[in-house]
C-alpha cells in the first residue's frame, strides 16, 4: 500500500493536542529582551523631533532605536518596490506606522517606556481611501518613485502616476465591436472591502546578533525571501543571516514577505541582546490586511448567450507601503475575465498608495477581489436572456487545452464537469424551496467558477536522508502553517520509498540546514516543493536499486519497492537497512538524495506562468430575512480539482477552512477605517470573523483526481479556490432570492437597505 | 505590588507572590513556563488562551492571577495524559481536526467543562456551546465531528 492517496495521520497532531507544539511566541532565550513599538497616531506627517531620553530612564529599559540609529545602513525594503523604511524617516505615512522600537527586560516595561518617547509632528494632507488618493491634486503618499524589489517576479515597473504605483493591463480583440454586436450588455460597480487575515498567531520575530551573524526565530511563512531581504538590509551575505521557522499559528498569507523581521533586527542590533517581537492583534491587523477595491465591469454577451467582450478597471488600495500589491493587482487583472471564451477583452487594475496600512496577500488574493464580480454579471446575462444559469457556463467555459492568458499555461482542468459537480452539491436540479416558506424570507442558489493563477515561481529544493537503521529525514524549506505540509512531504517521500508514511519525518526550517524553496503560498508547496521532494526520493531509491541489484544479482528494472525493502522476482528481498549497510559496509553511513525544481525555461516569471491554474468552484444555496436583511447560509458547495489527494483528508480541511473563510469575507468581515486613517475596528470585539455558528448546515467538498497536475503523481495545489469562489457563489445565490448586491460584505443593514430601494416584498 | 497566591495548579500546589496586576496568562507562561494557553485576541473572544478553574473554561487573558488563589487551575498540560484527553485525541485525530494547533488547547479545555457539565446532545448544541473558542483553519467542521463522538455520542 502505498503512502500516497492515503489518509496518514497527521505528523504534528499528537504534538498540538497536547499544548507541545512550539510556537515563536514559545520560545525564551537566556537574556532576551521584549519589544514594544511606538505607532505614529496620525496618517500622514513630518517628523519635527523624536526625544527617547525620558524612556531611557526609565527602570528596565535596555535600548530605544529610532531612525537615527540606521544612519549605517540603507534602511528601505520591500521585495515588490523597496519603499519602505524600517522605522519612519522623518515622514510617516500611516495612522500606527512604526516610529520608534523600545527593548526592555519584560513586555510590561516596554509597552510603558513607548509612552515617554516624545515625538513632534507637523501634520501634511491625508490620502485615506480610494477616492481621495486617486482625485485630482490628491497628496502623494510617496514623493518618489522607490527602486523595484527583487522578488516581485513581474518584469520591469511602469512608473509611478500620482499614487498609481502598479498597473496591470492587458486588451486582446476588438472590444468596441463587441459590444456594438451584443444582444445584452451588464455593467456596474463594485466595492470589495479591506479584510485581516487574522491568523490566531499574531506576527512574532525573535533577533539574535552573534559575533556578526544574525539568528532570527520568526513565524514567517517565506523564510528563504526573508532572509534575502534581511541580508540586503544588513549588508550582510545570506549565510550570515539564519531563518529559524517554528510551527506556524496560521498565515493565509499575512505572514509572507519580510513583516516583523527588520525590526526585530535593527532593535536587537542596537540593544546588543536577543529580542523578541510579539504583535497584538491589532498591531498585526495594520501590519498586513487584504485590500479594499472598487470596480467597474461590462460583461457583453450574443442573443443565444455566446459571451462576446467583457471590460474591467480595478482600483486596489495597498496602503502605505506596496508590500506584494503589485503581484495582487495582477492576479485580480488575471481573474477579471473568468475562464471564458471572449471575443474581446480589455482589463486594467491599479495599485493604489493610500495613507493607510499597507495590504498584502491574503489568501486567493485577487481571484477573491474580481470572481465574485464577473461570475455575478454572467448570471445576470443568463437572467436577460432566460437561460439555466449552468448553461451559460457550459456554452462559454475554456476546455482543457485552451488558452488562458496569450503565452501562459492552458487550461489544466475540467471546468464544466467541476461546475456541474458544485451545482448538483446544493440542489441544482431541485425545485426551488422557497414555496415551503413564508412571505418573509426568500431562498436561492447560485456557483462560480474561476481560475487563480498559482504555484508562485517554480523554484525549490529538497534533500531527502536515509540511514543506516532505514530511518527517512526529509528536509525542505516548505513552513507548517497548519496546511499539513509535514504530513504532505512526507508522504510523497515514503511513496516513493515504499514505507508507511510515518516513518517518513519531516523536520521545520532552518535556513542554515534546509535546502532553498521559495515560498510557502500560491497553492505552491504540494506542487512545486512536493516534486523536489518526489525528486529528492527518487534519488535516494536509485542508489537503493543499484546496491540490491548488485546484491540480488538481478538488473534494476526487475527489481520492487515495497514494506521498506527491494525484492527480486524471485521474491528475495533486502530491506532499505539492509542496503544501506551493505552498501557502506558497516553500521554507519548515510543515503542523500537531492531534489530541484527550476524553470525549464524562461525565468519562472509571472507573465510566464503560472505553474498549475488552481480551480475556484463552488456553490451556495442561501436564505434572506426581507425584515431584516439577515442572510444565513444553507448548504456550500466546493469542488478541490487537485489532479491527486496525497492526503484526500487534508485536502477537503482545506476546503472547508477556506469555506468559511469565504463566508466571513462575503457575509460580514469588513475593516473600517475613518477619513483620519485610524482602523475603527481593531479587536476581535468590534472585528468578527466566523464562528461555530456560522458553520452551513451541509457543507461538501468534492475532490477531482484526473491526475493532470504538473506535482508529485499528478496533483495540483489546493485550498485557495475556494475562498474565491464561495463569496462569489453567494452573492449569485442571493441575486436568485431576489436581491442583486454590488458592495460586499452582504451585511444585513446593506442587505436591507437594497431589498428597500428594489421595494421587494 | 504583590499578591501572596496558594494554588493548585495542575494537580500540584503553588504557593508565591505575584504582581497585583499580572495576568493569568502571562503568570502562566512566563512564569510557570506552561506555553499550552496561547495569546491572540486579549479580549475574551477567541479562546485561544482557555483553561479552566475550579472546573470552568476562562479566558486567562482576562483574568488576573491573584485571583487563582484558592483554586484549582487546569490547564492542557495538566489535561495531557488524562482519560479525557486520550479520547479527545483519538477523536480529533480520527477527523483530522488539528490544522495550526493554536486554538487546540483551548477547544479541549472547553470541550472537558462540557463533559463535566453533562452536555449531551447534538451538534446545534455543542456549537452553541463552543462559540466562544475560535479557528481560522479548519472551518469548524471536523471540529464539530470530533466533539459530536467525544461529548453526544458514546458515554
Amino acid at each position: 500500500m502505498t503512502a500516497v492517496g492515503q489518509n496518514a495521520e497527521r505528523a504534528d497532531a499528537r504534538l498540538k493536542l497536547s499544548g507541545q507544539a512550539e510556537f515563536t511566541g514559545d520560545i525564551r532565550l537566556p537574556g532576551m529582551l521584549y519589544g514594544a513599538v511606538l505607532h505614529s497616531p496620525v496618517a500622514h506627517a513630518r517628523i519635527l523631533s523624536v526625544d527617547t531620553s525620558p524612556a531611557e530612564k526609565l527602570g528596565g529599559v535596555v535600548a530605544v532605536l529610532v531612525a537615527g540609529d540606521l544612519a549605517d545602513i540603507d534602511p528601505h525594503y520591500g521585495h515588490a518596490l523597496r519603499d519602505r523604511p524600517v522605522v519612519a524617516l522623518g515622514t510617516v505615512r500611516f495612522l500606527g506606522e512604526p516610529v520608534a522600537v523600545v527593548a526592555a527586560e519584560s513586555q510590561a516595561a516596554a509597552d510603558a517606556a513607548v509612552a515617554h518617547i516624545d515625538v513632534r509632528y507637523e501634520e501634511l494632507p491625508v490620502a485615506v481611501g480610494l477616492d481621495a488618493a486617486l482625485a485630482a491634486g490628491a497628496p502623494l503618499v510617496h514623493e518618489k518613485r522607490a527602486r523595484a524589489g527583487a522578488a516581485h517576479g513581474l518584469g520591469d515597473l511602469p512608473d509611478a502616476d500620482g499614487n498609481v504605483c502598479y498597473r496591470y493591463s492587458f486588451r486582446r480583440g476588438d472590444v468596441e465591436r463587441a459590444f456594438e454586436d451584443a444582444a445584452v450588455i451588464v455593467e456596474g460597480e463594485y466595492a470589495f472591502p479591506a479584510v485581516y487575515q487574522y491568523a490566531m498567531e499574531t506576527h512574532t520575530t525573535i533577533a539574535h546578533w552573534q559575533a556578526g551573524e544574525l539568528t532570527l526565530w520568526s513565524s514567517c511563512q517565506h523564510p528563504f525571501l526573508v532572509r534575502q531581504e534581511i541580508a540586503v538590509l544588513f549588508g550582510l551575505p545570506l549565510d550570515r543571516v539564519r531563518v529559524v521557522v517554528p510551527f506556524l499559528g496560521g498565515g493565509f498569507g499575512s505572514k509572507s514577505y519580510t513583516k516583523m523581521e527588520p525590526l526585530a533586527a535593527a532593535i536587537a542590533r542596537k540593544a546588543g541582546r536577543p529580542v523578541r517581537i510579539l504583535n497584538a492583534v491589532h498591531e498585526s491587523m495594520i501590519t498586513t490586511r487584504r485590500h479594499n477595491m472598487t470596480a467597474r465591469m461590462r460583461t457583453a454577451a450574443a442573443a443565444d448567450g455566446t459571451l462576446l467582450g467583457r471590460t474591467a478597471q480595478a482600483w486596489l488600495d495597498t496602503g502605505a507601503y506596496a508590500d506584494n500589491g503589485p503581484r495582487v493587482t495582477a492576479t485580480a487583472g488575471d481573474a477579471a475575465p473568468g475562464p471564458y471564451r471572449w471575443h474581446a477583452v480589455d482589463v486594467c487594475a491599479h495599485c493604489v498608495y493610500t495613507n493607510t496600512s499597507p495590504a498584502g496577500s491574503y489568501r486567493a488574493f485577487g481571484a477573491t477581489h474580481l470572481q465574485w464580480i464577473g461570475e455575478s454579471q454572467l448570471d445576470e446575462v443568463a437572467r436577460r436572456l432566460g437561460m439555466d444559469r449552468l448553461e451559460i457556463r457550459r456554452r462559454n467555459l475554456l476546455r482543457p487545452g485552451e488558452e488562458v492568458r496569450p503565452g501562459g499555461k492552458p487550461l489544466d482542468a475540467d471546468l464544466v464537469g467541476d461546475v456541474e459537480k458544485a451545482a448538483g452539491a446544493v440542489g441544482w436540479g431541485e425545485p426551488p424551496a422557497r414555496s415551503a416558506l413564508d412571505n418573509h424570507r426568500r431562498r436561492g442558489r447560485g456557483v462560480s467558477v474561476g481560475l487563480l493563477a498559482a504555484g508562485a515561481h517554480p523554484v525549490s529544493t529538497a534533500t531527502v536522508r536515509m540511514g543506516p537503521d532505514g530511518s527517512v529525514t526529509v528536509l525542505v524549506g516548505t513552513t507548517e502553517v497548519g496546511q499539513g505540509a509535514r504530513t504532505v512531504m512526507a508522504q510523497i517521500a515514503a511513496g516513493v520509498l515504499g514505507i508507511p508514511a510515518g516513518q517518513a519525518v519531516v523536520r521545520g526550517t532552518d535556513t542554515r540546514y534546509t535546502p532553498y524553496d521559495r515560498s510557502t503560498g500560491a497553492s505552491r508547496s504540494t506542487t512545486v516543493a512536493g516534486l523536489a521532494v518526489q525528486r529528492a526520493a527518487q534519488s535516494v531509491l536509485d542508489a537503493l536499486l543499484e546496491t540490491a541489484s548488485a546484491r540480488l544479482e538481478a538488473p534494476p528494472q526487475l527489481l520492487t519497492v515495497a514494506d521498506g525493502g527491494v525484492r527480486d522476482p524471485g521474491g528475495r528481498s533486502m530491506t532499505h537497512a539492509e542496503l544501506v549497510r551493505a552498501r557502506f559496509g558497516f553500521d554507519g553511513g548515510e543515503l542523500i538524495g537531492h531534489g530541484r525544481v527550476q524553470p525549464e525555461g524562461g525565468s519562472g516569471s509571472y507573465a510566464e506562468g503560472p505553474v498549475f491554474w488552481e480551480v475556484c468552484v463552488a456553490g451556495a444555496e442561501v436564505e434572506v430575512d426581507l425584515d431584516t436583511g439577515v442572510i444565513t447560509v444553507l448548504r456550500t458547495s466546493s469542488v478541490a480539482d487537485v489532479g491527486q489527494a496525497i492526503n484526500p483528508q487534508l485536502v477537503a480541511r482545506q476546503d472547508e477552512g477556506a469555506t468559511l473563510q469565504g463566508i466571513g469575507n462575503a457575509l460580514f468581515e469588513e475593516m473600517h477605517f475613518a477619513p483620519d486613517g485610524m482602523l475603527l475596528n481593531d479587536t476581535l470585539l468590534s472585528y468578527r470573523i466566523p464562528a461555530f455558528a456560522d458553520v452551513p448546515a451541509t457543507m461538501r467538498c468534492t475532490i477531482v483526481e484526473n491526475g493532470d497536475g504538473p506535482g508529485p503523481f499528478g496533483a495540483k495545489g489546493c485550498g485557495e479556490g475556494a475562498l474565491a469562489a464561495i463569496p462569489a457563489a453567494i452573492v449569485n445565490a442571493l441575486a436568485d432570492a431576489g436581491v442583486p448586491m454590488n458592495t460586499l460584505p452582504l451585511t444585513p443593514e446593506r442587505v436591507w437597505r437594497r431589498i428597500q430601494e428594489l421595494k421587494i416584498s | 505590588m504583590t499578591e501572596r497566591v496558594s494554588a493548585t495548579i495542575n494537580g500540584r500546589a503553588f504557593a508565591g507572590d505575584v504582581p497585583a496586576e499580572e495576568l493569568l496568562l502571562d503568570f502562566l507562561r512566563d512564569r510557570l513556563g506552561l506555553t499550552g494557553a496561547k495569546q491572540s485576541c486579549e479580549v475574551q473572544v477567541c479562546g485561544a488562551c482557555t483553561v479552566l478553574v475550579d472546573g470552568n473554561p476562562v479566558s486567562a487573558c482576562c483574568f488576573l492571577a491573584a485571583d487563582v488563589d484558592g483554586r484549582e487551575v487546569e490547564t492542557i498540560e495538566g489535561l495531557a495524559g488524562s482519560d479525557f484527553h486520550q479520547r479527545a485525541v483519538e477523536a480529533f485525530m480520527r477527523h483530522a481536526a488539528v490544522q495550526c494547533g493554536f486554538c487546540t488547547p483551548g477547544m479541549l479545555l472547553t470541550a472537558k467543562a462540557l463533559a463535566a457539565r453533562g452536555l449531551r446532545g447534538g451538534r446545534d448544541e455543542i456549537a452553541a456551546a463552543m462559540n466562544g473558542n475560535l479557528c481560522r483553519c479548519t472551518g469548524y467542521r471536523s471540529i464539530l465531528d470530533s466533539l459530536t463522538e467525544l461529548l453526544g455520542g458514546t458515554p
